[in-house]
């Protein structure tokens, strides 16, 4: 075998079975004697429920039952709950009301579920849904955070006055008012964050199956199926944890909108206890277009203090931020300690005050998205350097260079509670720089310029905040969950391994990159690690896979549970070696007696261990396995730099990205083939964010970009080839040194490409245009304006 | 009901279907070829790709009974009976040109007819705009585009021409 431990690009395991077609996700498994379920959902954003006449669909061909939502509140069925609870900035909690599993009383979004219809073919089930008939009052409805909270608005929840859900602070504002009043500058900017439909391309689905001895099975498309066995078995179909199983299986990408707990896993499992048949359920795209919790939607009006050279002295913020119709899992922590505590960015800004308001409108509730909170930090704080520069006449690159966190200056303890252990922004920002050509981008301006193109370079040297995270920082912060993670390590009797993890791969080849860690620590080959995740009936209690928290949380419980195993090995060998344990050395595989030629293999080891007939019996237990539980002592701090260079179209206004660089600062890198990967795919993200992706909704709350024709996806033609570096300073609080890479391109790119398209446009008066900056809107702003034509 | 008659993967079918079936149900739930997603509803994802008669299909957007009389391969039907894959699953694991793996099997289906189709050689936006019908959340497809020009040669049995490059 070549070399396999960390830092190897080898080959993913997972792949063999994905590219013969017999990868198994949810949708691909069927049950004995299955069902189907189809879901009525609401076609109107906000409407008063007055009746639901089932008796139609009931009597369909191939229909077992129909259910509505009072038939689960008479089975005294909980609502999904919310797994973070934010104090108002007076200390009172937010509003926190109820969502239904299926709709009571009211429907909120277009996309709430209503009733269910359950069948012995899909096609029947789909069929009598249409026959029930569903008394709706229509009730004015609310889809624009700045709608929302005017006075006098469509109140989505009829107890929470204002539509408010929490107006929450952070930061010293008396510091920040200070600053601002002796600053000599002060730039101001307003901006939004565009909604996004997370879109993995595998939709949601879901098959509940109940057995006679009233034990539940679970299968799901889930990022944490301990997470979801909890929430569901606990707060809302009160099944004992140990009778139910939840497994989720290949599951075809998340980007965050795997997280949360749907209504459709609670419906499943509760119908298969009711009918016991097992009940399956897939979403159509269209339907995950109205049901799969949405992404970012912020609004926010942003001010920096400045003195004379261009120091920032204070950083103010308001933000509102676009809850949706109700909660989900875990929507309230991303405005807030994902969002508000990242304001700092690479930045010594001194102080910092954000003021953040949740507020409820009649749209598809809105959850984390790859990068969650982070992405819209960085973008407000990396085009408002941008904007200075711009308003004020600095080099945009001089201003960051200036205010950068100096490398000596770590630990350092920013204003908005984290601390940062380690970084370098400059040496990111330099590298960048110089793989982009940056110095060289005026001569590409002016050969475009000739050929009828407005080219524009941007610049973004952000950071983020993952391996979320530290469970009583957390817990502190109103999280209602533990945020650690648990590895088994199970040695088999001949010396092969079974990890199983309660992180979950849908797409980070946890399968190859986790076996690559045991492979390095124990000297054994890839091939004979085997990694399990995603079933609760097989592994321990895990948090799962999130926040870019796999490596730096979940493998730092699988090195945990190996240097376990190995102090076992060790004393397993000084008996068999008649040495001391302190004499014992383990290396490459093979346990030695210090200094002498006296050892035995890791695979001995096992066996004996599972063999222990000549065996310190009386002080050690027989077997090799081992559990261990990791907390994070810290969250991990990715940064780095992004460059962006784009072509506009002078005619069309059609924005091309020409050339992308990103250069970022992960820790150490276990698999490098697999981390360009995740970057290439989170700057395919980012683009589309800043570019083409937009969820419209009408001011009442028609989603109005519902299907692949009006929502815009990166298509391959849309994308550039990127250039993708990495630059090490490792994490100094977790035994790999990895910060973490799930999330970073996407929270990088789209300040990146917007800087580039308004650098593109300068001639034209432009100093901000919101995403998405497609062709019609740029096209707009160049019809709008007499060029300067300074750049001739 | 109707029956339907055809070839998937070189082995005969006879099957009955509704009118509406569309070939991807007839695939996935009557033959238990579950290796062809489905990713969407309006015909815009391409997770759905197969080959039809040599041709790649979009097989949500075919009925079951169009293919009657059709040879149909699937990502099943790729690789060698002893395991051995097809040079395009081989470059795909190659160049890490998956991720998640759902859109995989149609991206896969779509890049061999591409390559198939240009014995001529092919630049990386051909590549481009030939796999625009096919979406992929994770892989941001610039491992794709890698995956498909190292695959040409080996398709083709020859250096791709200077040209294409
Ligand atoms: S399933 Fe999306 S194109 Fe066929
Ligand atoms: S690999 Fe996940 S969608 Fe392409």
């Amino acid at each position: 075998m070549g070399f396999e431990g960390i830092g190897a690009a080898v080959k993913r395991k997972e792949d063999a079975r994905f590219l013969a077609g017999r990868g198994n996700y949810v949708d691909d498994i069927n049950r004995p004697g299955q069902v189907y379920a189809y879901i009525k959902r609401s076609d109107r954003p906000h409407a008063r429920l007055k009746g639901i006449d089932t008796r139609k669909a009931a009597a369909a061909p191939g229909v077992l039952a129909v259910y509505t939502g009072a038939d689960l509140a008479a089975d005294g069925v909980g609502g999904l709950p919310c797994g973070w609870q934010i104090h108002n900035k007076d200390g009172s909690p937010m509003a926190e009301p109820p969502h239904p599993v299926l709709a009571v009383g009211k429907v909120r979004h277009v996309g709430d579920p209503v009733a269910v219809v359950i069948a012995e073919t899909k096609q029947q089930a789909k069929d009598a849904a249409e026959l029930l008939e569903i008394d709706y009052e229509d009730l004015p409805g609310v889809a624009a955070s700045t709608d929302a909270i005017k006075p006098g608005a469509p109140l989505v929840h009829d107890d929470v006055p204002g539509n408010i859900c929490y107006d929450w602070h952070i930061g010293d504002k008396a510091a920040v008012d200070a600053a601002f009043a002796r600053a000599k500058h002060v730039v101001k900017l307003e901006l939004t964050n565009n909604r996004l439909v997370p879109n993995a391309m595998e939709p949601r689905a879901a098959i509940g199956e109940c057995d006679v001895t009233g034990n539940y099975t679970l299968y799901t498309t889930s990022q944490n199926p301990h997470v979801i066995r909890l929430l569901m078995g606990a707060f809302v179909l009160h099944i004992p944890e140990h009778q139910l199983r939840v497994i989720a299986p290949d599951v075809g990408g998340g980007f965050g909108s795997k997280i949360y707990h749907y209504a459709e896993e609670a419906i499943v499992t509760w119908a298969a206890g009711k009918l016991r048949r097992p009940v399956k359920w897939t979403a159509e795209r269209s339907e995950s277009f109205i049901s799969d919790a949405q992404g970012r939607d912020h609004v926010t009006t942003a001010e920096m203090a400045l003195d004379e050279q261009g120091n920032f002295l204070a950083l103010r913020v308001s933000t509102l931020a676009n809850m949706g119709a109700y909660l989900s899992t875990f929507a309230t922590s991303i405005p807030t300690y994902l969002y508000a505590t990242l304001l700092a960015g690479v930045y010594k800004t001194p102080a910092i005050y954000a003021e953040v308001k949740a507020v409820f409108t009649n749209t598809v509730p809105v959850d984390a998205y790859r990068g969650a909170g982070r992405p819209e930090a960085a973008y407000l704080l990396e085009r408002l350097v941008d904007v200075i520069a711009h308003d004020l006449g600095f080099d945009r690159i001089e201003l960051r260079r200036k205010n950068f966190i100096p490398p000596d200056a770590f630990p350092y303890q920013t204003p908005v509670a984290l601390q940062y252990d380690s970084g370098n922004y400059q040496v990111t920002l330099e590298k960048a720089l110089q793989a982009a050509d940056f110095a060289g981008f005026e001569e590409r301006r002016r050969q475009a310029r000739a050929r009828g193109k407005l080219r524009g370079i941007g610049v973004s040297t952000y950071l983020e905040a993952c391996g979320i995270a530290p469970s009583a920082v957390a817990g502190a912060l109103g999280a209602r969950a533990g945020l650690y993670e648990v590895a088994n390590v199970r040695v088999n009797p001949t010396g092969d391994v079974t990890v199983f993890t309660g992180a979950h791969s849908h797409g980070q080849g946890h399968e190859t990159t986790f076996a690559q860690v045991v492979a390095e620590r124990l000297g054994i080959s890839i091939a004979q690690v085997d990694v399990v995740h995603g079933d609760t009936g097989r592994i321990p209690f895990g948090m799962g896979t999130y926040g870019s928290r796999s490596l730096a949380v979940g493998g730092s419980a699988i090195v945990k549970a190996l240097d376990k195993i190995i102090a076992k090995g060790k004393r397993i060998a000084a008996h068999l070696l008649e040495a001391s344990v302190d004499d014992i050395e383990f290396k490459d595989g093979k346990f030695t007696v210090a200094g002498t030629d006296k050892s035995k293999t890791f695979a001995e080891i096992a066996l004996t261990a599972y063999v222990p007939h000549n065996y310190p019996i009386e002080e050690l237990e027989p077997g090799l396995e081992e559990t261990a539980f990791y907390d994070p002592k810290n969250f991990t701090f990715p940064g780095g730099c992004h460059v962006c260079e784009v072509e506009i179209d002078i005619e069309t206004g059609t924005p091309k990205v020409v050339n992308f660089v990103a250069v970022d600062d992960i820790g150490r890198v276990i698999n490098p083939m697999i981390v360009e990967g995740q970057v290439h795919g989170g700057v395919a993200q980012g683009i589309g964010q800043a570019l083409l992706e937009h969820a419209v909704y009408d001011s009442q709350g028609q989603l109005l970009s519902g299907s692949y024709m009006d929502y815009v996806m990166p298509r391959a033609d849309n994308l550039p080839s990127i250039h993708v570096g990495t630059e090490s300073t490792l994490c100094t609080h977790n035994p790999l040194g990895v910060k973490g890479v799930g999330e970073v391109g996407a929270i990088g790119s789209p300040p990146a490409v917007i800087n580039a398209i308004v650098d593109a446009l300068r001639d034209y008066g432009v100093r901000h245009i919101d995403m998405p900056a497609t062709a019609e809107k740029i096209w707009s702003i160049i019809q709008a304006h007499q060029p300067r034509m300074a750049a001739e | 009901m109707p029956q339907v008659t055809l070839t998937v993967n070189g082995k005969r079918h006879t099957v009955e279907v509704e009118g509406r079936t569309l070939l991807v149900e007839l695939l996935r739930e009557k033959l238990g070829l579950t290796g062809t997603h489905v990713g969407c509803d309006t015909s815009q994802c391409g997770a759905c790709v197969v080959h039809v008669n040599g041709d790649s299909v979009k097989s949500c957007t075919m009925l079951a009974l169009q293919a009657d009389g059709a040879s149909v391969t699937t990502i099943e039907g790729l690789a060698k009976p002893d395991g051995t894959l097809h040079p395009m699953q081989e470059m795909f694991r190659e160049h890490h040109a998956l991720q998640c793996g759902f859109c995989t099997p149609g991206m896969v289906m779509s890049a061999i007819d591409l390559v198939n189709k240009h014995p001529e050689g092919l630049t990386e936006a051909q590549i481009r705009e030939g796999l625009e019908g096919n979406l992929c959340r994770c892989t941001g497809y610039h491992n794709i585009v890698k995956a498909v020009a190292a695959a040409w040669p080996l398709m083709h049995g020859k250096t791709m021409p200077a040209a294409a490059e």
